[in-house]
């Protein structure tokens, strides 16, 4: 009898011990990546953003290479050709004093890129980390904070920026500076709101009971979740950076003739866009490109960085 | 909260003197004045002009001068404008700058919020590219373009507005739409991305199963918590569309406040410079504070004690 | 029977009637007499004694009426002057006046034109034109507080009609000074009860064939027919409306849509098709563009290197594909237009030219000689100007052809406004874009500019004998010597040449075809007394 059952219950086995060999089959979670390169995968797969990315690299070589494998010189002047229509010998035409447009276009990216990405870097690094301790320690130190924000966004940049070119010398430099102090201030208040109202959501707390330092409260939880408004506040300042720098130079703070920016290629063209609508429609639409492209851009970089959505 | 408030009240008048004391020194330490011409004012009269206006000063007692008569409400005489003294300039062109710029804030207002509400809640549908792209154009199209393309347009070919002008409504719709422009995709594309961050949270969730329509998930729920990057972005904005924009004013040929801060500097008409520079940074205050006081009701987490 | 006759008497009586309804004259449709003008600046000063700039001449001078005034052929006549003497000295002129009335009916008397003259002369007043006043005896020491009493000035009125003005030295041309608007009446009463009159249409009163109605500022000026001036028979215009368009391309689109019969700032790169539609309206104007050169510091303190400059300088090209706008090529510094000597000859005639518009090969001659062959070893230097669409393309236009020409390599350098002026006169440049209008038709308005240590001469140059010459023909009231002197003058100033001549400047307007007889002056601003408007 006793034998029996011992035989009917290794018949009817519940449970087997699984053996080590099978449990690789049933690996199903995926092998733990870095943030980052999590982040890079998301993107490649938005469509429109690896589209913008493309643009944005065409640019780059638009600029760099543009002036170098055209036959004219962008300060190369020709009297006896002036307004030329768009043809074979001028792709684009030529301007008031017979310069080559295509060539002004490419060497005017080399200043328009620069001053979008010098504004994006400086509105990004600066204000980022100044809003984002301001809305994190809170308090006073918050209150003077965005006090001295407020001070910087009352006074006239123009006057700072005519002292400067007085002061230093001409040029690009003046730009750069001037766009400096210009846009880090807004990106500072979105930031500083941000964090004030994430510094008290339950992650922050999470973070905290767990022992992690104010800094790494800091850069690894609140600021890479306000990376929405951030990346899209970057994006969308840099048209504004780019006619920012147009509106200066018109004022005489900007580059110097001959050299000109795309901004400035666009409101040189406004006089004269009804009888050649060319000199202002191709540089604006070089702009609305580089917008677009970077706006893309932006959005599958937002939607890569974005914690939540990691899958 | 009450504490804060005061708190605030001094401070702003702290960034106003700030402002003020900064922008005197500033203008006055660039070269040239109100009186440097081409044609130049004979040495004699040059030195009348300086005697009366006290340029001759030492610059600290013009300093203490100046403020003291701010702080009576007596902002000078326009160097530039025999005319006009600069409370006139901003009597008179504050007014016309404000009622373009409240019908551009308005309109932003209400066409970017819904616009970016409905493509954050239709994300990737047609809702959300159409909105996407029409604010591609608001913000990369510059508005010296967009102004010149309506006045052609609407003005000049069509005739169905005047091109530019002041006296009545239909001089107010061109230049109000131009103005409202950048503003409205701006607002759209923000409140899109930060309803995108709030509609993916648990709470959403949360609100949904618990029966809640959808219409009180977005607007109680979620827009409360998207809206603080767009309120942000708002207050300063109204701040500087409501003092004026030199390029819309300038293009549309209307008499507000606008074309003054950049020709002030231009003239060297320091009265005019400080006077406008304070007017708009008195807005400008009043507008973060008031932002910072929604912060609190918005979300009710937020706190401006210091932490500890 | 009768129903036949009924008929055609029916008949005949509605023939009849209906060629009887026909007007016999056709009633022409008046069209409205309202100009709508572009002085596209809001004024600075409104009271004649202080104005200073070209919109602020062209309203007050259809406001006002002076002693003289320009009719549309361009010839001086007495206007409020009915006729005046001259002593045989030339030292003292006395002018009759005709009667005439204020806006508000009063009389206008000689004690008005006496204190409007001495008040502008007076240092409290502060107007920066108050050297235009200088011809009147004491009227300089009196504007510096040399002196301080009034009656020591030149002018005097004798009685209600008759006004004595005592001048400094014989002043050939001081008839035509006497349209400048610092020599224009104001009304004493109103000055001395109210002395911010000039501040808004309130209370203007004035003398000329326009009384103001309407100031909006920074927006526009209305103007009507003054019923009480004296010409008022000859004033067409009922209404003249001055706008403050500021910007040229919104003026011109104003302008193609009607809303504005007369711009004065047509876009530079629309000059081709706007002459082509037969709207743009070149006028004479007084006054020359060139770059003038810092001369106490090289490269530019070596005359060889300032006219190697200047012969490199392709000035047809420039006016023909760069401004477009009907200038003419300046060989020389004073513009055409100003009368000489002999009468019918013109000062720039006589004077002819000093150099080819364009001379490439002597300009690589003057570099060489001056030590730099082909440019070599000549060191970079900067070309300042200001801001403004049209500046800088004629700088990078030029920067070219002196690269091309003299293989030299020129950095332009844009400033703003202010800082470029302060700049100019501390000498804190090397060679720099400039432009003069005259303020008065005499060729002295130009040529006592580069005196030694002049007000107006950034350029450090001095030539003793320069100076001479301009002495000679500002004390006396012979033509014939001073015209002479002039000349000679600008020998030394074309044989040194511390200034480079451009171009002879043009006014260009942008005029509908149905505004008739109005007058552009040479010096820049618009009379519209005897202006009307066609049917169109």
């Amino acid at each position: 009898m006793k034998k029996k059952s011992r035989e009917d219950m290794n018949e009817k086995k519940l449970f087997t011990p699984v053996k080590k060999e099978e449990l690789g089959i049933k690996e199903f979670v995926r092998p733990s990546v870095g943030y980052w390169k999590d982040a890079w995968r998301r993107l490649k797969k938005n469509k429109l953003a690896m589209v913008g990315l493309v643009m944005i690299i065409s640019l780059l070589l638009f600029a760099v290479l543009g002036p170098q494998l055209s036959a004219y010189k962008y300060d190369q002047t020709e009297l006896t050709n002036c307004y030329a229509s768009m043809s074979k010998t001028h792709l684009f035409g030529t301007d008031a004093i017979g310069r080559d447009v295509f060539t002004r276009v490419a060497f005017g990216a080399r200043i328009s890129l620069a001053v979008g990405f010098v504004a994006a870097f400086i509105s990004f690094f600066i204000g980022v980390f100044y809003g984002g301790i301001s809305g994190f320690i809170g308090g006073k130190t918050d209150n003077i904070m965005m006090r001295i924000v407020d001070i910087f966004y009352s006074i006239p940049v123009l006057l700072i920026v005519i002292l400067l070119m007085v002061v230093l010398r001409p040029g690009l430099g003046n730009v750069f500076i001037a766009l400096g102090i210009a846009y880090w201030v807004g990106m500072a208040r979105i930031v500083r709101g941000q964090v004030l109202s994430l510094k008290e959501q339950e992650f922050t707390l999470a973070a905290r009971a767990l022992g992690a330092s104010k800094r790494r409260i800091l850069t690894k939880h609140l600021i890479p979740n306000t990376m929405g408004p951030i990346i899209v506040t970057a994006t969308l300042l840099i048209p504004n950076a780019i006619f920012f720098e147009a509106f200066l130079s018109f004022i005489g703070l900007g580059v110097s003739a001959p050299m000109a920016s795309w901004g400035v290629l666009a409101s040189d063209g406004i006089q004269g866009f009804r009888s050649y609508p060319n000199l202002l429609f191709i540089p604006a639409i070089f702009i609305s490109i580089t917008m677009l492209s970077f706006n893309f851009l932006g959005d599958g970089l937002r939607d890569a960085l974005d914690p939540r959505l990691r899958k | 909260m009450k504490k804060y408030i005061i708190n605030r009240i001094f401070s702003m008048i702290l960034v106003l003197l700030v402002v003020s004391s900064l922008t005197f020194f500033l203008a006055k330490a660039i070269p040239g004045g109100p009186f440097t011409k081409e044609k130049k004012v004979p040495d004699v009269i040059l030195k009348k002009l300086e005697e009366k206006y006290h340029f001759d000063d030492p610059l600290w007692k013009q300093y203490v001068s100046y403020m003291g008569n701010l702080i009576k409400g007596d902002l000078g005489p326009s160097f530039r404008y025999d005319a006009l003294t600069v409370n006139d300039i901003i009597k008179k062109g504050f007014p016309v700058s404000a009622t373009i710029g409240f019908l551009a804030v308005l309109l932003s207002i209400i066409l970017g919020l819904p616009a970016g509400i409905i493509s954050a809640y239709r994300q990737n549908f047609w809702q959300d590219n159409t909105v996407m792209f029409f604010s591609l154009i608001g913000i990369s199209v510059p508005s010296f373009i967009l102004a010149t393309a309506f006045m052609y347009f609407f003005g000049l070919k069509f005739k169905i507005l005047p091109i530019a002008g002041w006296g009545g409504f239909r001089y107010m719709i061109l230049p109000a739409i131009t103005l409202a422009a950048y503003p409205t995709a701006y607002i759209a594309r923000l409140t899109r991305s930060s309803m995108l961050d709030v509609l993916s949270q648990d709470y959403i969730k949360t609100a949904r199963s618990k029966g809640l329509s959808e219409f009180k998930v977005i607007t109680m729920h979620a827009l409360k918590n998207a809206i603080l990057p767009v309120v942000t972005y708002i207050g300063p904005m109204i701040a500087a569309i409501f003092t004026g924009s030199f390029i819309i004013e300038r293009l549309f040929f209307i008499p507000g406040l606008g074309k003054y801060y950049v020709t002030a500097i231009y003239d060297r008409d320091y009265t005019v410079i400080l006077g406008t520079t304070i007017f708009y940074a008195f807005f400008l205050v009043t507008a973060n504070f008031i932002v910072d006081i929604l912060y609190a009701f918005l979300d009710p987490r937020i706190t401006y004690e210091e932490k500890k | 029977m009768f129903k036949k006759v009924l008929i055609v008497v029916v008949a005949l009586a509605l023939v009849v009637g209906f060629a009887g309804c026909k007007p016999a004259v056709e009633e022409t449709p008046k069209v409205e007499q309202v100009l709508t003008y572009n002085v596209g600046a809001e004024p600075q000063f409104f009271d004649p004694r202080k104005a200073t700039g070209i919109p602020e001449f062209t309203m007050l001078l259809n406001l006002f009426d002076g002693l003289m005034r320009y009719d549309i052929q361009g010839q001086l006549v007495p206007s409020m002057a009915k006729s005046y003497d001259v002593s045989d000295d030339g030292l003292v002129w006395t002018f009759h006046l005709r009667d005439a009335k204020w806006s508000n009916g009063e009389p206008v008397t000689a004690y008005d034109f006496e204190y409007s003259w001495k008040t502008a002369l007076a240092p409290e007043t502060e107007s920066e034109y108050a050297y235009q006043m200088y011809y009147l005896k004491n009227g300089a020491a009196y504007n510096s507080g040399d002196i301080t009493d009034s009656d020591l000035v030149g002018v005097k009125a004798l009685d209600d009609k008759t006004l004595q003005a005592t001048l400094e030295a014989p002043t050939v041309y001081f008839t035509s000074l006497l349209t400048f608007t610092t020599y224009l009446p104001i009304n004493k009463k109103l000055d001395m009860e109210n002395p911010d009159w000039a501040k808004s249409a309130d209370n203007f009163i004035s003398n000329g064939p326009f009384t103001i109605t309407k100031w909006v500022h920074n927006h526009q000026i209305e103007m009507v027919k003054n019923p009480n001036y004296w010409d008022a028979d000859k004033v067409n215009l009922d209404k003249i409306i001055f706008l403050m368009v500021e910007e040229s391309s919104t003026e011109l689109m104003m302008f193609e849509n009607g809303e504005i019969d007369f711009g004065n700032n047509p876009p530079l790169p629309e000059m081709d098709r706007l002459k082509d539609e037969g709207i743009l309206t070149i006028s004479p104007y007084l006054g020359t563009y060139y770059y003038m050169c810092n001369v106490t510091e090289p490269p530019f303190d070596n005359v060889l290197v300032r006219k190697a400059f200047a012969a490199a300088i392709d000035r047809e090209s420039i006016v023909t594909n760069v401004t477009k706008g009907g200038q003419l090529p300046a060989t020389a510094f004073v513009p055409g237009g100003i009368p000489d000597a002999e009468p019918g000859r013109e000062f720039r005639e006589v004077g002819g030219t000093y150099f080819e518009p364009y001379e490439p090969d002597k300009a690589k001659q003057y570099l060489a000689d001056a030590g730099y062959p082909n440019g070599e070893g000549f060191p970079e230097f900067v070309l300042l100007y200001n801001t403004s669409e049209g500046h800088k393309i004629i700088a990078e236009a030029i920067q070219g052809m002196w690269k091309d020409t003299l293989g030299v390599n020129c950095t332009l350098t844009n400033q703003e406004w202010k800082v470029y002026l302060d700049n100019r006169t501390k000498l804190n440049y090397q060679i720099a874009r400039a432009g003069w209008i005259g303020d008065y038709t005499d060729p002295m308005t130009f040529i006592d500019m580069w005196v030694t240590d002049g007000g107006n001469n950034d350029t450090g140059w001095s030539n003793l004998d320069y100076d001479r010459f301009v002495d000679v023909a500002k004390s006396t009231g012979d033509q014939a010597v001073r015209m002479q002197a002039m000349h000679d003058a600008e020998d030394i100033l074309m044989d040194e040449m511390p200034i480079i001549p451009i171009y002879y400047y043009t006014n260009l307007n942008l005029i509908k075809p149905y505004l008739k007889d109005y007058y552009i002056s040479a010096l820049g601003y618009t009379d519209f007394k005897l202006a009307y408007i066609e049917e169109h």
